[in-house]
């Protein structure tokens, strides 16, 4: 076992049959539960996160299932896995590499033991590698018995068996012990990592309220992993992880589309607008219909459309009738939105979209993360037709984001995109929970005032058109697609008004600009040898790369943006404050391009599209290789 | 292009209110000026203050049809006007929503949403022009043209069987299913009455001329000297008799439909209201020349409206949780933890 160790020495820890085994503290270590769709890894992965969340260790998971919902049990295409890091101190991301994997099946372990640490705990169901299983896997000898995991601390537990035994005695048959032997590996981590299981235990209770068979077969699972852990000595010692050191508050654990969907509930209460979510289903964006639709109770109006066409035009509809009008998607129905969002611009109406980027193009890897879809927000419609672009960093920020992006789109009356992705989507981590007084003021009030009303008379600080809604006596007006004449809204050809109106768009888009605060530096604000510039879910692996070369004495800083159109007034002047400048991005260079025109700064990227997060270490070898020369 | 002056419940409205001061840009001739004075003469009828009148269109020469009507208007774009109207009903029900679309908006590019928006019943009324082509884009064959029509797009006539536009309503479950024609403007100001009063979709296929692509399309069976021959008046009770000089009925035998001798046997009474879809459909299957073209309401059945149930959930769903729900409780979820 390599985990990051702590000082401490070893100490005594008595299991439940009175033996004593050394607990050993550490500070950090990163589990992959992996097994076959069907084998219930993303539950198990949840309800270890669910126990380590209230125990009060930092945490970041990363659930990687294939888009198949259920592909051929045991091969390698059907594996599904759940990753979780947790810790003693503030991390930023589910860990590089695990330090301990749990492989249910051979196609598990092919997939998944290149990441394993060396010297990494392995624990395996030695049940499921039979001749037929190693082959699906693509094994042609038994890798449990040829010596090529002497690398690992392998541990054999004959999981399925010893959950069928379990099992029989108390429901008096074994046919319900494979779908609960993700709960014997689940009891085996609870006691390997000296955790309760009482949460899940009453997760169990509540879930299957209805049938006591289900509780009692479950319950014995999870329970004779744990027992078995203790008792059957296949750990040396078992390991304990001190409570992060949080700052004090209130703190649940939340995914960034749980987030999202929160903020959009709050945006809509901030800004005491009707709620308006239309959305068609699409991976990874539809946990936040799910999320959505159960929560009539707030007032929240759920249409689930026809199609992808249908769900923004429907929300141009809303928002023309006065609600708060959002939608998520993903890129190819971000590709098929892209008429109806010109709309909006046109008729300059608010319409949030909430971008659950996914690798492409065309339906690509639809379960996997990718940043690859900004420079669709920012100019994927046909004419000049400008929008906002705010882009979330972590789980919790989702949430802030946002209502952020509730604030930009009624303030200046247009489109706003709020582009997260399937990591930050699925991710989970703890978040300090706010009080309703830090939330901002956004409240909106339509116009009622027939005085000096046209359809496109201006706000002189924001540009914005005055938002007017059927229903309001004396404000009857047209709007539409086509070009208008500015104040007055009628249709016009006329050239030099459609030049006018085309950099009216543009400014009002420019102005969000004026109402960000300044821009935040995380190292030397007053400049250095390279800057670390990034955007969305790049977040924690950024963060921590550049820690940790800061922490080796490296002139490295790192500048995070929330907004992507417009860039914040200050970033042309911090880019010129530094030497060099890297930019980060799982796409092959899509901000790196925006800034460089912007600000024809040499910016160099790092990039990479393999449908997975940036490990620490990769940002990390960048920054290093980026520095080279400098000095 | 604003309204002018406050308008407000209980005030009398007449045909000038709805009139813009937007110059009507239809080719002279064109049917659709005919369907416009219609709405506008049935519109101040309807006592709805104006203010709460929506006109929402898609892309087409009938997609011009909201900047012509005093009300709130939205021209949005190509086929997408069901999609924009469900949504701005959903927000607010109070308003009386007005879809106006055409054969190629509403039946080609934007099928899909029509089909939707009449199966989930929103409380809208969809004007759909029929004129079998397109006429904004000069000239192209439309989903409605007749098979073998030599069009621009078609120079050796087209290879597509046309789509009949109240069969889909029909089939789709439209509420209110009803077809006229611009000729006909006493029958066209009755539709869109009945239209109007109707709670649910109320689609309505009207027959137009475009004068300048596809001129006297349906003259065959509408043309004045012609249309007491080959036209068949729907009337909700009555027997589906036409013909003037030698009236006949229509009969069934088996599923289909046949021609009989006025008073007959088996001579069909007209039933829009009944629940099952089939007689209306077999009537909107019927076309000249084998028999005669059914104008007036086809379908018109009670159904709960999509904005009602939608409301209605949320509705119960506060009224369950014994009030609004509390946003910092949702905000805290279900498990949280307090680090001091
Ligand atoms: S092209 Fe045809 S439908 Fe269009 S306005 Fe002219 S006559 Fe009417």
């Amino acid at each position: 076992m390599t985990p990051e160790r702590a000082a401490n020495r070893p100490m005594e820890h008595p299991t439940q049959d009175g033996k004593k085994l050394p607990v050993e503290p550490v500070d950090r270590v990163t589990i992959r539960f992996a097994g076959d769709s069907g084998d219930g890894m993303q539950l198990a992965g949840t309800q270890f996160t669910d126990t380590t969340a209230l125990l009060g260790n930092d945490l970041a998971t990363f659930p990687d299932y294939p888009a198949e919902i259920r592909a051929p049990a045991g091969t390698l295409a059907g594996v599904s896995a759940f990753q979780i890091s947790f810790s003693s101190y503030d991390i930023h991301t589910p860990g590089d590499q695990p330090s301990v994997l749990v492989a249910m099946n051979p196609a598990a372990l092919k997939v998944n033991l290149p990441d394993l640490e060396e010297g990494g705990i392995l624990l395996v169901d030695a049940d499921t590698f039979t001749q037929g299983n190693l082959s699906k896997a693509g094994y042609a000898k038994n890798p449990l018995t040829d010596g090529s995991l002497a690398g690992y601390r392998v541990i054999q537990v004959p999981i399925t068996r010893l959950t069928t035994n379990a099992v029989t005695e108390v429901s008096g048959g074994g046919s319900m012990a494979a779908q609960s032997r993700n709960l014997f590996s689940l009891g085996i981590m609870y006691w390997l990592f000296d955790r309760d299981p009482i949460h899940t235990i009453r997760w169990i209770e509540g879930k299957f309220k209805n049938n006591p068979d289900l509780v009692a077969v479950n319950r014995a699972a999870l329970q004779a992993g744990y027992n078995y852990a203790a008792t059957a000595e296949i750990f040396t010692s078992h390991y304990s992880i001190k409570k992060a050191a949080t700052p004090p508050g209130t703190y649940r654990k939340i995914s960034g589309n749980e987030a999202t969907a929160l903020g959009i509930i709050t945006a809509g209460k901030l800004t005491g607008l009707p709620l308006f979510y239309g959305a068609y289903p699409i991976t990874p964006a539809s946990d936040i219909l799910h999320a959505l639709a159960p929560l009539k109770n707030y007032g929240v109006l759920t249409f689930q459309a026809e199609d992808e066409i249908a769900a923004i035009t429907a929300c141009v509809g809303a928002s023309f009738g006065g609600a708060l009008a959002v939608c998520a998607t993903a890129g190819p129905g971000l590709a098929l939105k892209g008429e109806g969002i010109g709309l909006a611009v046109m008729v300059e109406l608010p319409v949030i979209i909430a971008m659950i980027q996914r690798s492409g193009p065309s339906t690509g890897m639809p379960t996997k993360s990718e940043q690859s879809d900004l420079l669709m927000a920012l100019y994927g419609r046909n004419g000049e037709a400008p929008a906002a672009v705010v882009a979330p960093s972590t789980p919790g920020d989702c949430f802030w984001t946002m209502i952020e992006a509730g604030r930009i789109a009624t303030t200046y009356m247009t489109p706003t995109f709020f582009l997260s992705d399937g990591y930050l989507g699925n991710g989970v981590e703890p978040w300090a929970i706010p009080s309703l007084e830090e939330l901002p003021d956004i409240r909106v009030t339509h116009r009622s005032d027939p005085e000096g009303y046209t359809p496109y008379v201006r706000d002189p600080r924001t540009l914005a058109r005055p938002w007017a809604i059927p229903g309001t006596p004396g404000l009857e007006h047209r709007i539409g697609g086509l070009e208008k004449n500015d104040i007055t809204g009628t249709v016009s050809y006329d050239p030099t008004n459609h030049q006018r109106m085309v950099d009216l768009r543009a400014q009002k888009i420019a102005r969000i600009a004026d109402s960000l605060p300044p821009s935040q530096v995380d190292g030397d604000s007053q400049g250095g040898d390279l800057l670390v510039v990034g955007w969305g879910s790049t977040y924690g692996a950024i963060t921590s790369a550049v820690e940790r070369a800061r922490s080796e004495g490296r002139s490295v800083s790192h500048l995070h943006l929330r907004h992507l159109n417009p860039l914040p007034r200050d970033v042309g002047e911090i880019l010129g404050r530094f030497d060099k400048v890297l930019v980060p991005e799982l796409n092959t260079g899509q901000l790196r391009m925006l800034l460089r025109a912007n600000y024809l700064v040499d910016a160099k990227g790092l990039n990479k599209v393999t449908g997975r997060p940036f490990m620490i270490r990769e940002v990390y070898r960048g920054i290093i290789s980026a520095l080279e020369g400098t000095r | 292009m604003s309204g002018k002056g406050a308008h407000s419940e209980g005030e009398v409205l007449t045909k000038a209110d709805f009139i813009t001061d937007q110059v009507v840009r239809w080719c002279p001739g064109c049917g659709d000026y005919s369907i416009l004075a219609q709405v506008q003469k049935v519109l101040p009828t309807l006592g709805i203050p104006k203010e709460k009148i929506v006109f929402i269109s898609g892309i087409g020469c009938s997609s011009r049809f909201p900047y012509y009507v005093n009300t709130y208007g939205f021209h949005t774009i190509h086929g997408r006007a069901p999609a924009v109207a469900t949504g701005l009903k959903v927000a607010n029900p109070e308003l009386c929503v007005w879809v106006v679309t055409g054969d190629g908006d509403g039946l080609s590019i934007g099928g899909n949403h029509l089909i939707h928006v009449m199966r989930r019943n929103l409380d809208i009324n969809i004007l759909l022009f029929n004129n079998g082509v397109y006429g904004l884009t000069k000239g192209q064959y439309s989903p409605t043209s007749e098979f073998g029509k030599v069009t621009k797009s078609s120079p050796a006539g087209t290879i597509e069987s046309p789509v009949n536009p109240t069969s889909i309503a029909i089939a789709a479950e439209a509420s209110f299913v009803a077809r006229t024609a611009d000729v006909d403007p006493r029958h066209l100001a009755w539709t869109l009455e009945q239209a109007a009063a109707h709670k649910g979709t109320s689609f309505v296929e009207i027959l137009q001329n475009c004068i300048i692509f596809n001129d006297k399309t349906h003259d065959p069976f509408l043309a004045r000297s012609v249309r007491h021959d080959r036209v068949l008046y729907l009337e909700e009770g009555k027997p589906m008799l036409f013909g003037s000089e030698h009236p006949r009925g229509i009969a069934t035998e088996g599923f289909a439909p046949k021609i009989v001798e006025a008073n007959s046997s088996g001579m069909l009474v007209h039933e829009p209201g009944l629940q099952n879809p089939s007689q209306a459909y077999m009537l909107s299957q019927l076309t000249y020349p084998e028999f005669p073209v059914p104008l007036g309401v086809f379908r018109r059945v009670a159904r709960p409206t999509y904005e009602e149930l939608a409301h209605g959930q949320v509705d119960e769903a506060i009224h369950r949780a014994g009030g609004p729900g509390d946003l910092g409780q949702l905000i805290k979820g279900k498990s949280s933890w307090t680090v001091t």
